[in-house]
């Protein structure tokens, strides 16, 4: 969702950076496209002022102009400036408290609330082995009760039993009760969405909080929202004292500058990133990964991460076993293909890599799309067990079997046969080399020249 | 739809919405020029206030600049700022104001709503289904929300309210099918107005976007003038990103015009002003609460003097 910052930061710094020294007005320059890269991405008027004083007043100083690459310099103050705003990194969101626990959710409506309340509950089950209920208290949208119902059924987490024509707070009361007498270590209170601006809503809420007595009061925001979010946070903020933000739709395009607002306006941390509509798609949040996708460094720990979850380490170590063997077949190949599709593709990588733009961009340039993953995983899925296992077998009129069967073109087939022998051909150089050396050349082949090594065979 | 009798009523609400939102504008604008030049200063600060709105950058600047064209180094009352700015954001807004209107000659008439996650989409239809059934018309409605938890129920539950039919399948079911399946259903039934609800979808999903534009080519398979009219439902809370919503969804699906929802809050949905200037889509309707009457034609001058916080 970063990626608009992160292009303009781009763009700013490498002028900056083709300089020997920045002058003042260099570094006026650089922090009015900054402010503006910064409105555009929706941070609030007032929080974007305090962030251009701050960074201005540490860039233009002896210590930059001294510097011998003050570009650099400016990026590195920028980046630390925003990882302060941003706030602390967030460990594993924990509910401290005698059970049973609220954990009460607020927000306007449509921001997501149910969802994320599922989310959390999912979480808490599974990673923490607490036993949750979950209530819903938003009596005003229809059906919003069974929303929660249903979620509750597909997280396996249980739900308090509707009971028609009660208000949240008796609901609440009995929510809290029944955790009392079964057990229960934490219950989700998911609450109607309502206005900040609504006095009588926001005295309903308040209401409910003086009677469970949350451990945790969570604004569930949307990633999308413009200025309005100072606003909202801090409205939340001052009737009911939150303890945390959780953003959602972080997986869409939205610029996401209501993150660096909200902090900025309330101190409260954000603490988890909704991160999809799969109930697993909840993410803590890491500031300094933020900053420097921000700031177009790249997100390579989440990267990293991402990897070491969804690739299956014996899986990894046999390819790469294979590999300084120099028996890699067309088998491992499309193995690897397809852990690099599990990872989100290539673009989900590539999103996650310094220089994102221009890596893109190269990709563009060379006809590389996720697609070409799966068109390549198609080609060697229509080829016989002893073709794969002997690409030299593939001649001609088996090159057009192949093509026919998986809906691709002779050049298609060529150019995966092409990649696989330089692939081949890269390994027995780097066997020479030895093992270190394979790991960091990656998928040779694969990608453009100049392109940052694959994930493959991490 | 009709506006009409309840018109004094829904323009108060309105501006009882956007009073808290504009309040901060107008109070700005009130605190910039009370008897001062209109010089850079005031006019950056001009600008900051129309940003502040949600108005974006460019458009904010362009605000300002007409202002300064006429008025610069000019004695100003926060007044006149006020009116000459109304009268600038009408301007832009006036062409796209336009009502949703079904054409008797559709039978049915067909609508189908879309939009990101969470902007009201459903609540919008029951909302619209009010106003058809109102204006005298047969309606009916299709669930065709078939992945978000309890929507289906949703959506009847605002049909047993405004006394509309509605289609509905199985969760999970075929959104496209049962578009196709509910155009039967309305012309079997002499419907009038056929409203389809859609899952919300994030524009940079290409698969489900994907998925939309096979409902649209599904429902021109049964008629090849409809969908009549596709809606894009944008929630006023949205900053910048409304541009790419519009945008891909227009490009994508064709959206034929825009509903502006949860305007009753502190956001004034400034982004619509930027919208009407780049896109050119029409602006049917504003949703100013959870109510069923709470949905009401755009109009541009009202919106524009609320939005500065003047006085109908």
């Amino acid at each position: 969702m970063f990626d608009g910052l992160t292009d303009r930061f781009g763009e700013i710094f490498d002028k900056l950076k083709k300089r020997g020294a920045l002058s003042e007005a260099d570094v006026n320059a650089a922090m009015r496209e900054i402010r503006v890269a910064l409105l555009e991405a929706d941070v609030a008027l007032p929080v974007v002022k305090d962030f251009i004083d701050g960074v201005r007043e540490r860039a233009i100083g002896e210590e930059v102009l001294r510097s011998v690459t003050p570009g650099q310099q400016v990026v590195k103050i920028v980046n630390d400036y925003l990882v302060e705003m941003l706030g602390p990194e967030t460990d594993e969101f924990q509910v401290r408290a005698a059970p049973p626990a609220a954990v009460m959710m607020v927000g306007l409506q449509g921001s997501g609330k149910t969802t994320t309340s599922a989310k959390i509950a999912k979480r808490i089950q599974e990673k923490q082995a607490k036993k949750v209920l979950m209530a819903s208290l938003d009596v005003r949208r229809p059906a919003a009760q069974q929303q929660l119902a249903v979620l509750g059924h597909q997280v396996m987490v249980d739900t308090l039993p509707i009971v028609p024509l009660q208000t949240p707070r008796m609901i609440a009361d009995r929510a809290m009760e029944t955790a009392r007498k079964e057990g229960y270590d934490v219950v989700i209170l998911d609450t109607a969405g309502r206005l900040h601006v609504d006095d009588q809503l926001m005295t309903e809420v308040a209401d409910v909080r003086d009677a469970a007595t949350p451990a945790e009061i969570l604004l569930i925001a949307d990633a999308m929202t413009g200025q309005d979010a100072v606003n909202v946070a801090q409205s939340f903020n001052e009737k009911l004292s939150l303890t945390g933000i959780v953003l959602t739709r972080v997986d869409g395009d939205a610029r996401g500058g209501a993150a660096l607002s909200m902090k900025a306006v309330t101190g409260t941390p954000i603490l988890l990133l909704g991160t999809g509509e799969k109930l697993e798609a909840l993410e803590a949040f890491h500031p300094d990964r933020i900053a420097s996708r921000i700031l177009g460094m790249g997100d390579v720990v989440s990267l990293v991460e991402k990897a070491s979850e969804l690739v299956e380490q014996d899986e990894a170590e046999r390819l790469m076993k294979k590999m300084e063997s120099g028996k890699f077949d067309l088998d491992d190949f499309a193995s690897q293909l397809g852990q690099l599709r599990k990872m989100g593709g290539l673009s989900g990588v590539m999103g996650m890599l310094p220089g994102v733009k221009k890596a893109q961009a190269q990709m563009a340039a060379a006809n590389i799309d996720d697609k070409t993953v799966i068109h390549q995983e198609a080609i060697i899925g229509s080829m016989t067990v002893a073709e794969r296992q002997k690409p030299d077998l593939i001649k001609a009129s088996r090159k057009r079997r192949i093509a026919a069967g998986s809906g691709t073109s002779v050049q298609d087939v060529n150019k995966l046969l092409k990649q696989y022998q330089e692939m081949t051909r890269m390994m027995k150089k780097m066997k020479k080399m030895g093992k270190k050396g394979l790991m960091r050349s990656g998928m040779p082949g694969m990608l453009p020249p100049g392109m940052p090594p694959g994930p493959g065979m991490r | 739809m009709s506006e009409g009798s309840e018109k004094k009523g829904w323009l108060a609400r309105l501006r009882n919405g956007l009073s808290r939102s504009s309040s901060r504008l107008s109070d700005g604008i009130g605190g910039i020029f009370s008897g001062q030049k209109l010089d850079d200063d005031a006019l950056e600060d001009l600008e900051d206030l129309l940003i502040t709105s949600d108005l974006g950058v460019e458009t904010a600047a362009k605000l300002a600049a007409a202002l300064a064209s006429t008025r610069f180094d000019k004695e100003v009352t926060a007044d006149e700022i006020r009116t000459a700015l109304a009268d600038e954001v009408s301007k832009i807004l006036r062409p796209v104001a336009k009502p949703l209107a079904a054409d008797a000659g559709h039978r049915p008439h067909v609508i189908l709503v879309t939009g990101v996650n969470g902007s009201g989409k459903t609540t919008t239809i029951g909302k619209l289904a009010k106003r058809f059934k109102e204006d005298g018309k047969s309606v009916m409605l299709a669930a065709g929300d078939t992945f978000r938890a309890a929507a289906i129920e949703q959506l009847k539950i605002w049909g047993e309210r405004t006394g509309c039919p509605v289609v509905a399948s199985k969760p999970g079911g075929d959104t496209a099918s049962l578009a196709f399946e509910a155009i039967d259903r309305a012309r079997a039934e002499n419907i009038d107005v056929l409203l389809i609800d859609t899952a919300g979808r994030l524009q940079n999903r290409e698969d489900l976007m994907q998925q939309l534009q096979k409902v649209v080519r599904v429902i021109s398979k049964q008629d090849e003038t409809a969908p009549h009219d596709t809606l894009l439902v944008l929630d006023a809370t949205t900053g910048q990103n409304a541009h790419s919503q519009v945008e891909t969804f227009q490009s994508m699906c064709n959206v034929t015009g825009l509903i502006l929802t949860k305007l009753d809050g502190s956001a004034k949905g400034g982004v619509l002003v930027a919208l009407a200037e780049k896109f050119d889509l029409p602006v049917h309707a504003i949703g100013v609460g959870e109510g069923e009457d709470d949905l009401h034609p755009f109009e541009a001058g009202a919106f524009a003097r609320s939005l500065v916080g003047l006085d109908g």
